[in-house]
């Protein structure tokens, strides 16, 4: 049995020390937001926060987790109002929606610590999440809007 | 894709203009009435008003809607109930969507059963379902008239309310649903005028997307079953290559793995979980007869398609091409290549099915219900009503999903073992046993005439046929249709056109994959054009107009694309446009893209797209979908290139089949063009304009045409 802490609970799961993180949280906890798309780390729609990072979940071992605080899609807020879910949704990112936990939580990283990026933060950031549906060109919109919202509620 | 239906196009009666400036129309009993109400959800449930296929009305005023297409990102999720809640004026914030379950009533009336595919569902129920709603209302508004004691046309509509106008009496669609549940359907109805509409032409929020920000959108592989064990599946790396022999001893000792068997792709590791099935199918000890493609690379099929090119049936001839040939004063000639393309949908392939003795339910992520419908009755024996097809979100699909393999696994699977199973393909397997979009080698030939007009065009197309596999009875006089798309009709008036098509069967899997034979087509039809302008010293642009006057809308397009693009005005140094035009889908598109070549390599880095399909239902739809196919487009104009080498597919996953990335995609602007014409599609004509808009630019930097694709400079 190994100690997981996914979205602030602690979970006891039964998992070979090398299973990866991905399946721990889709097969063993039902935390089904997180996609599987690779396998390899090359296309990111498995992309967690652990300790706020994002990291491919897809080849991460579960072993390597003990102590950390591991975020999913399902936490980043209860009612989807952290700025990046605000912003999605009024650029109206997804398509088939299929990357988009990849993608929100990868913005989320970037604001948290750049809060007002460049243009060239956002390609550089957001460049490990592959979208096949092409929503690149809103995602560097949302990214700017959320930008705004986490500026405006600081000064307000 | 077994059989294929016959189109059959409802009779639609017009009575004309009348009272309330609607139009009066005769409803369709078979797709507006009760008699074929699907066996669904809420129907026949107290306090649920369902009138037909699509519409439930609840007391507490909800408005369900029934969405018997498939939304893999394209908006229809949206757009269905949008052409549902216009004519119903249904308030859309009392408005959800669910999926339909696979029925006769959801009938695509282009394709002809339940599909999703072709960019058809707005063009398909852009009537039917106008009509549905339209239906709806008017029974409610009979209902309200009962009620008060007072003609129906005293009353009228304002969103889910009805109102008699005299009195200012109102009643809420949800208080008329227990009454409105007992009358007959009309036999009329007033459709609004477009003037009219309140939702349609507006950008109201997609319904699908708050479910895509929080995890909670259930996609195929997300479905949970009580019971339900995960399956890989090893198949063989050849295509065709049959099962020789297996020892799934050590597969066995792997723990979680709870059972091995054998289908007709292959050889299945059931497990607890998919880890455990991934690593018990990398423990199977496999052997394959590999059979006759076991010797099959890139170089061979491409030695087939030049052998054949020359000799193919035609498809068009108009003039004399020949003569008009002798006559040149100048001539041109071009060899362009495309490759193999995967669709690679983010979501990797998968099924979940539950296999009983009297019944089967499946959950897939599927675009064609009726075909998996039809094959699981094939593999099972049940008949249809005994089969039940839960639509899942699709993590993409561009044709991928129009297939059924990934269904009959999961089927066969579950019927040896009786317990509810999901397959899940690795994207190894995704990549490596697709249906594949085909590759083709094209010998063009041009000539000018001595005044400098374009007087000769002959495009000889040799390549796979998607029809020869998926439905061989469609391919006439040896031509397939697919093939020839938008190059046996090109639109400029050229007075000596031949087309024909060499149809090579090279023993790789061809598949429908977005766009289908424009994808291919209009990269070669508008390269070879701008090579054609050069050789008569025209601009691109000019020529193209000057060849369509017969066809306003791709000039409108065209020139829409060209004014906000700055067609003709400086770019900075080492920067060049490029244009390229196309219809496709009944809509008409546009791109200029402005491009520069950065350490050896293309970079694109603003597009500007015109589209016209005809009456919008969601401008910021037909934007996002437009958008998305330049991205799709791109990355099969940069990147895309799947090869063969000893009958196997050389690329596996993204590292070796690279996807365009955020920091590659260029800015873009999509313009509309204010339409009065009936919908075209979008999810698709996106597509075609891009990789030649891009070749083009390069043609103009460079002064060297790109003729193969994906582009290496």
């Amino acid at each position: 049995m190994l100690t997981l802490n996914v979205n602030g609970k602690s979970h006891e799961v039964d998992a070979d020390a090398d299973m990866p993180l991905l399946w721990a949280l889709r097969d063993l906890l039902g935390l089904t937001g997180t996609k599987f798309g690779c396998g390899i780390a090359q296309c990111g729609v498995c992309t967690v926060l652990v300790d706020g990072v994002p990291l491919r979940a897809c080849v991460t071992p579960v072993s390597a987790l003990a102590g950390k605080k591991i975020t999913t899609i399902e936490g980043l807020s209860a009612d989807s109002s952290h700025p990046v879910q605000q912003a999605w949704l009024a650029e109206e990112v997804p398509q088939c929606g299929f990357c988009q936990s990849g993608q929100i939580l990868t913005a989320a990283a970037l604001l948290a610590k750049t809060p007002q990026p460049t243009d060239a933060d956002i390609d550089q950031a957001m460049a490990p999440v592959l979208c096949r549906c092409g929503t690149y060109p809103r995602i560097r919109l949302a990214i700017q809007r959320a930008a705004k919202i986490v500026k405006e509620s600081r000064h307000g | 894709m077994a059989e294929r239906i016959e189109v059959s196009r409802r009779n639609f009666l017009k009575i004309g203009a009348a009272l309330g400036g609607g139009l009066l129309v005769g409803i369709d009993a078979a797709a507006c009435g009760r008699k074929d109400i699907a066996p669904v959800n809420n129907a026949g449930q107290q306090g649920i008003f369902a009138p037909n296929a699509w519409i439930r009305i609840g007391v507490d005023d909800s408005i369900t809607l029934l969405v018997g297409s498939s939304e893999m990102g394209q908006g229809v999720m949206t757009a269905i109930p949008m052409l549902l809640a216009e004519e119903l004026d249904a308030d859309w914030a009392k408005v959800r969507a669910e999926f339909a379950p696979a029925h006769a009533s959801y009938t695509n009336p282009i394709i002809g059963r339940q599909h999703t595919g072709g960019s058809t569902s707005v063009r398909g129920f852009w009537q039917p379902l106008r009509e549905a709603g339209a239906a709806t209302r008017e029974l409610l508004i009979q209902a309200a008239a009962q009620r008060w004691n007072v003609k129906t046309a005293e009353c009228s509509t304002e969103p889910s309310v009805v109102i008699h106008n005299a009195s200012g009496r109102r009643l809420r669609y949800g208080e008329l649903v227990e009454q409105a549940a007992k009358l007959a359907v009309p036999e009329t109805a007033f459709l609004k005028e477009p003037k009219q509409f309140r939702l349609l032409g507006t950008s109201v929020p997609r319904l699908d997307t708050p479910a895509k920000l929080n995890g909670t959108a259930v996609f195929g592989q997300d479905v949970k079953v009580p019971g339900m064990l995960i399956a890989v599946v090893a198949r063989c790396a050849v295509f065709g290559g049959k099962l020789k022999s297996v020892d799934a001893s050590a597969a066995k000792q792997i723990k979680g793995v709870r059972h091995v068997v054998e289908i007709d792709a292959g050889v299945a590791v059931v497990a607890d979980h998919f880890w455990a099935a991934q690593r018990g199918r990398d423990a199977l000890k496999l052997e394959w007869n590999e059979g006759a493609a076991a010797t099959l690379d890139s170089a061979q099929i491409r030695a087939a398609l030049v052998a054949a090119v020359d000799s193919g049936k035609s498809a068009r001839n108009d003039g004399d091409v020949n003569q008009a040939w002798q006559n040149a004063a100048k001539k041109i000639e071009a060899v362009y290549e495309v490759p193999y393309l995967a669709h690679a949908c983010m979501e990797p392939m998968n099924c979940t099915a539950h296999v009983r003795k009297d019944r089967c339910e499946v959950w897939v992520p599927t675009q064609g219900q009726a075909t998996a419908q039809h094959q699981i009755g094939r593999h099972t024996g049940l008949k249809p009503e005994a089969i039940q097809v839960h639509t899942t979100f699709l993590g993409g699909g561009f044709g991928r999903r129009s297939e059924y393999d990934f269904v009959v696994e999961a089927v066969q699977i579950s019927k040896q073992l009786g317990v509810p199973i999901k397959v899940i393909w690795t994207r190894e397997d995704d990549m490596q046993h697709d249906v594949y979009r085909p590759a083709t080698y094209n010998r063009m030939t041009a000539a000018i005439d001595q005044q400098g007009t374009l007087s000769a065009w002959q495009h000889r197309i040799a390549g796979p046929s998607i029809f020869a596999r998926v439905y061989p009875t469609g391919i006439k006089d040896g031509l397939d249709v697919t093939s020839l798309e938008n190059a046996q009709n090109i639109p400029y008036a050229i007075p000596n056109v031949a087309v024909s098509y060499a149809l090579v069967n090279a023993g790789v899997p061809v598949g429908f994959w977005r766009s289908v034979g424009a994808s291919q087509n209009v990269f070669v039809t508008e390269c070879f054009f701008d090579e054609a302008a050069r050789a008569a010293g025209k601009d691109p642009l000019a020529l193209r107009r000057e060849l369509l006057k017969a066809h306003p809308r791709h000039r409108a397009v065209l020139e829409l694309a060209a004014q906000k693009a700055g067609w003709g005005t400086p770019l900075p140094a080492g920067r060049a446009r490029g244009i390229a035009v196309a219809e496709s889908f009944a809509s008409f598109v546009a791109q200029v893209a402005e491009v520069s070549i950065e350490h050896g390599v293309p970079r694109v880095h603003r597009v500007v797209c015109a589209v016209d399909c005809g009456m919008v239902v969601n401008p910021n739809i037909v934007a996002a979908q437009m958008e998305s196919g330049i991205i799709f487009g791109l990355t099969a104009a940069l990147k895309g290139e799947i090869t063969l080498a000893k009958g196997r597919v050389q690329q596996s996953n993204f590292n070796d089949y690279p996807l365009l990335r955020i920091d590659e995609a260029p800015r873009i602007e999509v313009h509309i063009v204010s339409s009065t014409d009936p919908p075209g599609g979008v999810g698709e004509p996106g597509v075609p304009p891009i990789a030649p808009a891009v070749a083009n630019a390069l043609y103009a930097l460079t002064g060297t045409p790109v003729r193969k694709l994906p582009i290496r400079i």
